[in-house]
């Protein structure tokens, strides 16, 4: 862990222009008796895409599940540690989960549009069940929020058809504008792109890429190559340790820790 | 290790009996469809008697008007429509939102000791006679009050909706896959938001059918009514007085050894059917139309990640 905080700091220069929008501190989180994720700190920066790589079954999906506070909805989960977002501490008992879910928004592996709303609903769900009525903010949100995802031009004339009718790539950009839709500050990406063909991939990515000028963007990734193209950081996760935390290039071209170095050559994984 | 060898002969095994498996499948098709064709027949048969024998019974008087003198075939079975819809309508508004509740409550609430608990007597209650619930309901409402009543009706139909509706919710709420649920509350949506706006309407056409079973099953109970609002030849006088309703009224026709009392029997049963049937389908029309794939009409179409 001091290597990582000595690491991070000789990046001054950046983390001058951005400063860190999510600190996890000495998170455990576990199923059961199974610990997922081992008394991981890992620190995100603000307007930045920070992936999390690692093979199956490292925790990285419940170390991302522990940052909106979604983990400990699983049933017999336990998280121990601190998440401050913008220096406020989400596990607090004073914090109320259902506040901080409205600043991270998240985005699950699979699409999941709500089955009986039509697209335009999907979109406003997170607005109008939050208790926001005005209609003309509500229509104004949903375009921008699909514009975004550039899922507009191909939906704006079926806004009534079910999320349900759309394509898979499309489901999943429909999801992602449902997310952006509240208006939160950080993104939580869950392998958004692993159901999905390298076309749609590809938008994803793009739209990334256009997502991290506003937002903290956190993406859990499989694919080496997408946490290569999209992340600006990385962290590489094995057995529930977070082995190793840099930029990107650092992580991928020079890696420090020999497992890193093997994972990322795809020796194993 | 599999050897070349055993390879070779499970290959054999799975590809080359194709034959015996289309046959297999063959027969399985025609054993599902004779047990269709059998669980049909009697169905069938019971509606066809109903229309063929009821249908000559009804006319607007029949319908509007009170029961005539025994045996002479006149007058009608206004009273008894009157006292079922009165009485499905009440344990209704009784039994549907209280087993709604407990069904989401123990859909959502319920993984503890305390849920499992109340899901065990709620089964049971589900397979109680329904005229235990009948006496039940004698001793508690009709003796204290001194007289049979349209509230002891109430109440002993209520009992019996109540567990159908819990258990039918419960378990439509539970199929409702967990992802849904996580994309409302990544939403920052509040937990009764996510049940009531997302939850319930992905699980309303099961919850709907839970209902109208219950409502069928009430429509038709004849012996906790006897125990309750007794049956009577006139119009509603009041809550507090016995009333006639469908069931009972069939049950008293059917005894009678007068073929015009039969004739209004026949024609009665064929009523009772047709309100069961329009509550039915009025129920689904009004809640479930608009929702384009999951209704009566349009079945709920796969879903389809990829085009």
């Amino acid at each position: 862990m001091a290597a990582l905080t000595n690491m991070t700091e000789s990046t001054s220069a950046l983390s001058e222009k951005k400063k860190y929008k999510v600190i996890a501190e000495n998170i455990t989180a576990s199923y059961d008796e199974v610990v997922a994720v081992k008394n991981v700190t890992i620190k995100f920066k603000d307007k930045a895409v920070t992936a999390l790589i690692g093979p199956s079954g490292c925790g990285k999906t419940t170390l991302l599940r522990c940052l909106n506070r979604m983990h400990e909805l699983t049933k017999n989960a336990t998280v121990t540690g601190r998440v401050l977002l913008d220096g406020e501490d989400l596990y607090s008992n004073a914090q109320d989960p259902i506040i901080h879910r409205r600043k991270i928004g998240m985005v699950f592996q699979k699409p999941n549009p709500f089955p009986t709303m039509s697209i335009y609903d999907n979109v406003a769900a997170g607005l109008k069940l939050n208790g926001l009525r005005d209609k003309a903010v509500i229509d104004e949100i949903v375009r921008g929020c699909l514009q975004m995802v550039y899922l507009w031009d191909e939906v704006k004339n079926d806004l009534k058809k079910p999320g349900m009718s759309l394509s898979g790539g499309q489901q999943q950009r429909l999801c992602i504008a449902r997310a952006l839709a509240i208006q939160p500050e950080v993104l939580l990406m869950d392998e958004p792109a692993s159901s999905l063909d390298p076309i749609a991939t590809q938008k994803i990515e793009e739209m990334i890429n256009e997502l991290k000028k506003e937002y903290t963007i956190i993406i859990v990734t499989h694919n080496m190559q997408q946490a290569m193209r999209v992340s600006d950081y990385t962290g590489f996760m094995y057995l529930g340790d977070l082995i190793e935390f840099g930029e990107t290039r650092q992580i991928f071209e020079n890696p420090r820790n020999e497992l890193t170095a093997k994972y990322v050559q795809g020796q194993f994984g | 290790m599999i050897t070349t060898e055993q390879r070779a002969e499970f290959r054999k095994r799975f590809r080359y009996n194709v034959n015996q498996r289309l046959i297999t499948d063959k027969i399985v098709k025609i054993i599902v469809f004779a047990c269709v064709i059998v669980a049909i027949i009697p169905l069938g048969s019971i509606l066809f008697e109903v229309f063929k024998n009821g249908s000559a019974a009804l006319s607007i008087e029949f319908l509007t008007q009170i029961p005539g003198a025994i045996g002479t075939g006149e007058g009608g079975i206004g009273p008894a429509i009157q006292g079922t819809l009165l009485i499905i309508g009440m344990s209704s508004l009784i039994g549907v939102p209280i087993g709604v509740l407990s069904g989401i409550f123990l859909s959502e609430f319920g993984d503890n000791r305390f849920g499992k608990t109340i899901r065990f007597f709620n089964d049971v209650m589900a397979e109680f006679p329904s005229i235990v619930i009948g006496i039940f309901a004698f001793l508690l409402i009709v003796l204290v009050l001194g007289n049979f009543s349209i509230w002891a009706g109430t109440f002993a139909l209520s009992i019996i909706m109540l567990p159908i509706i819990a258990r039918t919710t419960e378990e439509s709420l539970k199929l409702v896959p967990i992802t849904y649920r996580e994309a409302g509350f990544a939403l920052g949506i509040k937990r009764w938001a996510v049940i009531t706006r997302i939850i319930i309407s992905s699980a309303k056409s099961g919850m709907i059918t839970g209902i109208m079973l219950a409502v069928a099953r009430i429509g038709g109970e004849t012996a906790p009514l006897i125990m309750t609002i007794l049956g009577s030849s006139q119009f509603f006088a009041g809550f507090n007085g016995p009333m006639d309703a469908l069931p009972l009224r069939i049950w008293r026709l059917s005894l009678l050894p007068y073929e015009s009392a039969q004739a209004q029997g026949w024609g009665a049963a064929l009523v009772l059917i047709l309100i069961v049937l329009s509550i039915n389908v009025g129920v689904r029309f009004l809640f479930l139309r608009n929702r384009g794939k999951a209704s009566f009409w349009h079945p709920r179409r796969e879903q389809k990640w990829q085009r």
